[in-house]
Parts: C-alpha cells; structure tokens; sequence
C-alpha cells in the first residue's frame, strides 16, 4: 500500500514565502540553542581549576546560557574537553561523544585538548580533533577565562550561523 | 639526639651489609646484585626498621653490559631514615625477585616497573599492565623507545 507522502517543499513554489520561512526557522531555531548550552564537562587534568573559575561568579558563564554542567552525555549538547586526553582516555572520550544526541558541539578547552600541547610521547593523544570533530579550540595553558569566554561567544555565532534542520536534511 | 644516634648505627652497621655502598644526600645507598636482594630487604626490614617501601623503578643504561638498575626505596619510620638499594640486571633476562611477599605495597609498584622497563619480577604473578593499556607493545621509557611512537587505540579520523 502506497503511503501519502506529504510534500515538505513544494515541487513547483509559486513564491518565495516557504524560503523565506525556512530561513527564519534556521535562525530561530540557532537563536534558541545558542542561549541553551548543556555543557558536558569532560575534565581530565588541571585546566578543570580554570573551568572552574570561569564557571563561578566572577566570570559566569550562565550569562551565556552555558551554566548548567550536565554529568550524563545524553542531556548534554556541548562536549567540553578540559585537559590532556591520553591514548588509554581515548576509547571513553569517544564513547561519551557518541552517546551524546543531536545537535552537539565540541569545544577544546586548552592547549592540550587542542594539540596535545607539550606532550609528544607514547601517552598522549595529539589533539582531540584527531579522534572527535572540533568546533572551538580555546588554546592556552591553562587559557584565560576571558578567552574560554571568547569561544564560548564564538561557538554561539557559529550556532546562530548554522542551518538547524528539525525534520529532514533540508528543513 | 637519639635519632641521630639511631642513625650512626645505622651506618656502620648497614654499610658492610652489601658489597658497596656510600651515602647520598643523607640516603644509605647500597649496590647489589639480584641474588643479594631478598636478604638484604629481609635484613632490613627484620633488623634494622625499615617497613615502608616507597617505590620500586629503574634506570635504563642502554649501552651497559648490564643494562638495567632496579631501585628500591625504604623507609623507616622508627629511625626517620631513608635507604636505597640499586639491583643491576643485564638487558637480555632483566629479572629480580619480587618484594611482594616481604612487602604487600610491593606488587602494584613492581607491575609499573614492568610496564615501564620491561623488567620481569620473579614470584609477582600479576604482572599485567596497570598504567599502560592491553595490546602495548614494547616498554616506553626504556632508552630505545621511539620518542614519538604512538599506540592509539582508536582509529584517527581523516
């Protein structure tokens, strides 16, 4: 039995309207998700003290949306790597990026999450991107909060920026 | 006063336990071969008061006849003094005897010995890597390791 299929795009658009809604759906939809960052704190080392500091009063990151650690991947969106990754982490870092759901994010937090910074040996994974696409990479040692804050308002820009499809790849 | 006392006896008598020995740094420092191990630790510990063992690694000497140099250290928290033992294994069978029954703290340190340098201890039967992953191959800081060989367990993306 064949099934109704309910068109999304219409074959032949007789105006612009059903564009110019969906351009608005994309911003609308980025404006929401960009003020609601769940970040998922993936803390390995001593950039956790700085990820501390910029998550507490004097630099507050609920100003962005992106307060509220959430402790399990599936409630989280923004995966926030802090610290070195070592090849024996690696499997773990992997499998908390796969449990978490769509739309995610990945920010880099420090040099080592970024580079694998000083570390160039048997231990340590050369940067995260080399296992888990990485939106926003916020090098230092440990990095100032001001500029954890600068990613954090860069990775809201991209959001808004990006196309947020809600029912298929092209709505 | 009576600390130090403690302590000058100790010297005379440790320093002719061993082969050699000298004084490092406040450190009774002896070196021994590997069949000269186990009794001088039992020594230790039963006579003189030494009953913590603080580490067990080991020095890579690449280029040396015998190779390795297992270090042990003690300490004793009766006399507050501090004792090094320096074991030399060649490189072809590095192999001492396992503290564990003398020490329980002994068997972890002896499993990161063996990840690190690859040298067996006899009568530890749990040598199964502890700070290294199953499937490493080879014994990272050893002097030959490749600085930069890396063993990554999952695929890197392209």
């Amino acid at each position: 039995m064949a099934r109704d299929v309910i068109p999304i795009r219409r074959a032949a658009a007789s105006s612009n309207a059903f564009e110019y809604f969906s351009t608005k759906k994309d911003e609308f939809v980025g404006w929401a998700r960009k003020f609601s960052l769940f970040p998922y704190p993936f803390v390995t080392a001593c950039c956790a003290m700085e990820f501390m500091a910029v998550s507490a009063s004097p630099y507050d990151t609920d100003r962005f949306g992106a307060a509220l650690p959430r402790f399990s991947p599936r409630q989280a969106d923004l995966l926030m790597v802090v610290g070195t990754v070592t090849h024996k982490q690696a499997p773990v870092l992997l499998k908390v990026w796969e449990q978490m759901c769509e739309p995610k994010w990945v920010m880099a937090f420090g040099v080592c999450a970024s580079s694998g910074g000083f570390y160039q040996n048997y231990a340590a994974l050369q940067g995260i991107d080399k296992i888990i696409p990485v939106d926003v990479y916020v090098p230092g040692c440990p990095p100032r909060p001001e500029m954890v804050i600068d990613g954090i308002m860069q990775l809201q820009d991209k959001i808004a920026r990006s196309r947020h499809p809600v029912v298929t790849d092209t709505f | 006063m009576a600390a130090a006392r403690d302590l000058e006896t100790l010297r005379r008598e440790l320093v002719p336990v061993a082969g050699a020995a000298t004084l490092s740094h406040g450190c009774f420092v002896l070196l021994l071969t590997p069949s000269e191990l186990v009794p001088t630790v039992r020594r230790l510990r039963d006579e003189f008061g030494f009953d913590v063992l603080l580490d067990v690694t080991a020095v890579d000497w690449l280029g040396d006849a015998l190779r390795f140099e297992v270090v042990h250290h003690f300490y004793s928290t009766t006399h507050k003094a501090r004792v090094r033992l320096k074991t030399r294994v060649g490189s072809d069978d590095p192999v001492v005897d396992s503290l564990g029954a003398l020490y329980g703290s002994a068997a972890f340190m002896e499993r990161e010995c063996h990840d690190m340098y690859g040298i067996a201890f006899r009568g530890n039967f749990d040598l199964r890597p502890i700070l290294l992953y199953e499937g490493f191959v080879g014994h990272p800081l050893r002097k030959d390791y490749p600085k930069q060989r890396e063993q990554p367990l999952v695929p890197y993306r392209d």
